[in-house]
């Protein structure tokens, strides 16, 4: 089996990470958001995995050679020469697509979840129709573009971002489909979702598969930390044993071996510690992803924020609501950060007492 | 040749003590403790700068036996010169001119050459002797201490015009246009018998209106005492300005002065204060870090710059103070602590990790663990030479509270990983979220 994976662009919303990073490697639970995707596709029998993507990027290309070996399998990339929307891709990756009977994944690749793929495959199997979309229940569909579908999942209709409720279903942002959708594509920029999926539905070639398991869009700094705590919460029921046990920690809490934590730290809840990491006595850490060679100095307050590689915090800091720190960044002693967005290689001198960027 | 010092302490009644709340409405501002001590002992020990001060008076409107009272009582034998309290009954106040002349006998007994008069909110490198030393340079003459301010500033005090020989050609307080930018410091040295029969005559004026009033009974028992209240500044300064009997001595530029009307100006003061203990009484303060010796490093908290810590305080060692704290009786400090620029009143507890920034911690508060408390720096603009702290307005003109320190009222608590910012939180209230830029009722 193969599957594409819509990686796209820059991953300019997840700056400042991704001015040091490719979006797909920035390291989602101290693992790259693509491998999470990856390893679950891997897991029911995918062979061949294609990004899809519109620049060129060194670092990534090294790094999926290290997991291509590791898992075993192919990993192709498909690179789009001008932006071809959602569906384009498909028609940029044909050459690897075609040649087998069997369905094709499509995920979006800032989509974190259970990846139920291996129900997905069944559901699909049996309904007999061309394309499957996973839908997933939202609290404001409003946001989102919703999926109306009947008992048996066949769908009827999209709306785009309704403004009275018709339904919490809303497309996450993955499907399985037959080959022959690729005869529906052409080689342009098409919109999967307003150009395709209408035209499948009409035909009662689209099914929807309801996905019970969480789902976040991590694709931004708010979501990629409510993305992390659901993915913790769901560990503990999938994995408990992944989670990170002791006096320091509170709730779920995911700390690589290699991080070196000081006495009286209060680490959690949802917390996620990357490999390299040194956090010096008495640092209080909630809700917060810190990545890989940070280091925190003691009596720190860090809550909602993503600490970015190699970055360093001075003693008494208070950093809250949504702080990204980019590669590299220094925050001197007794400073207090709020919702500031910080370029790499800053040195931060002075507070950030409202939502900033620091070029 | 004696010297009496009479310091205004004002009282209840008075409008002053009303901009020093939260905190003044658990003690009288006269003895809020500035690196450790009440503001009015600090002006009180300046006298001991001059052997030829005899008495020191205090005047204001505090009922006996209350705590101001037992603070002068308690001072008793510990200077060589005497401290009394005189207290004025007038409920309206006798006003700054008033008050002397009520209490004239107190004050003229053993015949003193000068009297100096203090405002009681001025913190300042009193300069005595240098103004003995012009005060007797201009006989039969009355000498005020002026020190420089900004033009937007000055509207707020009392301006002096001078000619080339330091006489007072014109005085006019709170002026709405700018006049001077050479402002009354709060401080005087004036000649006691031209004194009091200027006051003598401004009274008899006011007590033959009085009786006009009363004979016309037209009036009530209210503005006859009203009449008495008589203004050292509208009534004396203004008035003999221009006689050649008024001079003024300036205070040079590196000697400090700051008038405390906010709490948040007593952190800056403070920092004099404590500097002060630095140059005349270092053993007051803790040491620093760097100080001592390196195998005595595990023995105490860390320590940078002027520090004033009580006995009974409770100081973790990996705690961190300074520069510019002063922590009080039975404060509890403990463990990862960081207070800089802050003073921290008797029974305070902070709770582990928590930080303290450029605030007042009342009396009996507690600061949760990890919680921060932070108020802004209330220098003065460091690009201007004559701006001095900003002293009056706690609101801008739309409404906003203006960046200032964090004050915590008297028992206030705050839960664990919350922040106050520049806040003011009134007495015993117990917060458990955080504060932006609010007064808390």
């Amino acid at each position: 089996m193969k599957a594409l994976i819509l990686v796209g662009g820059f991953g300019t919303r997840l700056r400042p990470l991704t001015l040091s990073m490719p979006k797909p490697l920035v390291e989602f639970a101290n693992k790259p958001i693509l491998i999470h995707q990856i390893e679950a596709l891997t897991e029911v029998g995918v062979k061949h995995v294609i990004l899809a993507i519109s620049y060129m990027s060194d670092l990534l290309e090294k790094e999926i050679k290290v997991h291509e070996k590791r898992l075993g399998i192919q990993i192709s990339f498909s690179h789009e020469t001008e932006p071809m929307g959602t569906a384009g891709p498909l028609a940029v990756a044909r050459k690897y697509l075609e040649g087998d009977d069997q369905p094709i994944f499509v995920l979006n690749s800032d989509v974190i979840c259970n990846f139920p793929f291996k129900q997905l495959l069944s559901f699909h199997k049996v309904h007999g129709g061309e394309g499957t979309i996973v839908v997933t229940k939202v609290e404001e569909p409003s946001k989102y573009g919703v999926v109306l579908y009947d008992d048996n999942g066949k769908i009827e209709k999209f709306v785009e971002k309704p403004k009275e409720f018709v339904s919490n279903k809303i497309n996450a942002g993955m499907y399985i489909f037959n080959t022959k959708i690729l005869n529906r594509i052409e080689l342009k920029p098409t919109s999967i979702e307003r150009e395709i999926f209408p035209v499948m539905a009409k035909e009662s070639q689209l099914f929807a598969y309801n996905m019970d398991s969480y789902w976040m869009d991590v694709g931004q700094p708010r979501d990629y930390l409510t993305g992390m705590c659901l993915y913790l919460n769901s560990l503990r029921e999938s994995d408990p044993d992944q989670l990170s046990r002791g006096q320091l920690y509170t709730g779920d809490v995911l700390v690589d071996p290699s991080a070196i934590l000081g006495e009286g730290c209060h680490i959690g809840p949802n917390v996620v510690v990357g490999p390299d990491v040194k956090i010096d006595d008495g640092v209080c850490i909630s809700r917060s992803t810190v990545l890989k060679g940070a280091h925190i100095k003691s009596h720190s307050w860090v809550n909602s924020c993503v600490v970015g590689w190699k970055a360093r915090i001075g003693q008494w800091v208070r950093m809250e609501n949504i702080c990204v720190l980019g590669e590299d960044v220094r925050v001197m002693d007794e400073l207090y950060l709020n919702g500031a967005l910080i370029l790499p290689h800053k040195t931060i001198t002075e507070s950030i007492p409202e939502p900033h960027i620091i070029m | 040749m004696s010297y009496k010092a009479i310091i205004l302490i004002g009282g209840q009644q008075h409008q002053h003590g009303s901009i020093f709340r939260p905190l003044s409405l658990d003690l009288p501002t006269p003895l809020f403790p500035v690196a450790g001590r009440p503001l009015v002992q600090h002006q009180i020990e300046v006298c001991l700068k001059v052997q030829a001060i005899t008495e020191v008076l205090l005047i204001g409107c505090y009922n006996r036996g209350d705590t101001l009272d037992q603070f002068i009582t308690s001072l008793q034998g510990k200077y060589p010169f005497k401290v009394r309290y005189l207290q004025e009954y007038n409920p309206m106040g006798l006003g700054t001119g008033g008050g002397l002349y009520h209490f004239r006998d107190q004050i003229l007994a053993t015949d003193p050459r000068g009297m100096f008069v203090f405002n009681c909110d001025v913190c300042c490198d009193f300069p005595l002797r240098d103004m003995i030393e012009f005060y007797e340079s201009k006989p039969n003459s009355h000498v005020i201490l002026g020190t420089t301010v900004n033009e937007k500033q000055s509207h707020h005090y009392g301006c002096i015009v001078t000619d080339p020989s330091h006489q007072v050609r014109h005085y006019v307080e709170k002026p709405e246009t700018f006049v001077s930018n050479l402002i009354n410091a709060g401080i005087y040295l004036l000649s006691p018998a031209d004194f009091f029969s200027h006051i003598r005559s401004v009274y008899n004026i006011r007590a033959m209106h009085t009786i006009e009033y009363m004979n016309n009974g037209d009036s009530t028992m209210d503005e006859v005492t009203h009449v008495e209240s008589i203004s050292l500044e509208h009534d004396f300064l203004a008035k003999i300005a221009g006689s050649a009997r008024l001079y003024v001595m300036e205070l040079s530029r590196d000697r400090f002065w700051s008038q405390i009307k906010t709490a948040g100006c007593a952190i800056y003061a403070s920092r004099f204060y404590l500097y002060t203990y630095r140059v005349s009484y270092p053993e007051m303060l803790s040491p620093n870090s760097s100080d001592t010796l390196q195998s005595d490093s595990n023995m105490g908290p860390c320590i940078t710059g002027n520090v004033w810590i009580h006995s009974s305080a409770k100081v973790d060692t990996s705690a961190h103070l300074g520069p510019n704290v002063s922590i009080g009786a039975n404060v509890v400090i403990a463990s990862g602590v960081r207070v800089r620029e802050s003073i921290v009143l008797d029974g305070a507890r902070l709770e582990r990790h928590s930080c303290v920034l450029y605030s007042v911690v009342g009396w009996n508060c507690r600061v949760g663990a990890w919680s921060r408390v932070e108020g802004m720096p209330n220098d003065p603009d460091a690009d201007d030479p004559h701006a001095r702290p900003n002293a009056d307005a706690l609101f801008d003109s739309e409404g906003r509270l203006l960046p200032s320190s964090t004050i915590l009222g008297q028992g206030v608590s705050l839960a664990p990983e919350k922040m106050l910012l520049n806040c003011i939180v009134l007495p015993h209230k117990s917060l458990s979220a955080t504060y932006k830029h609010q007064i808390i009722l």
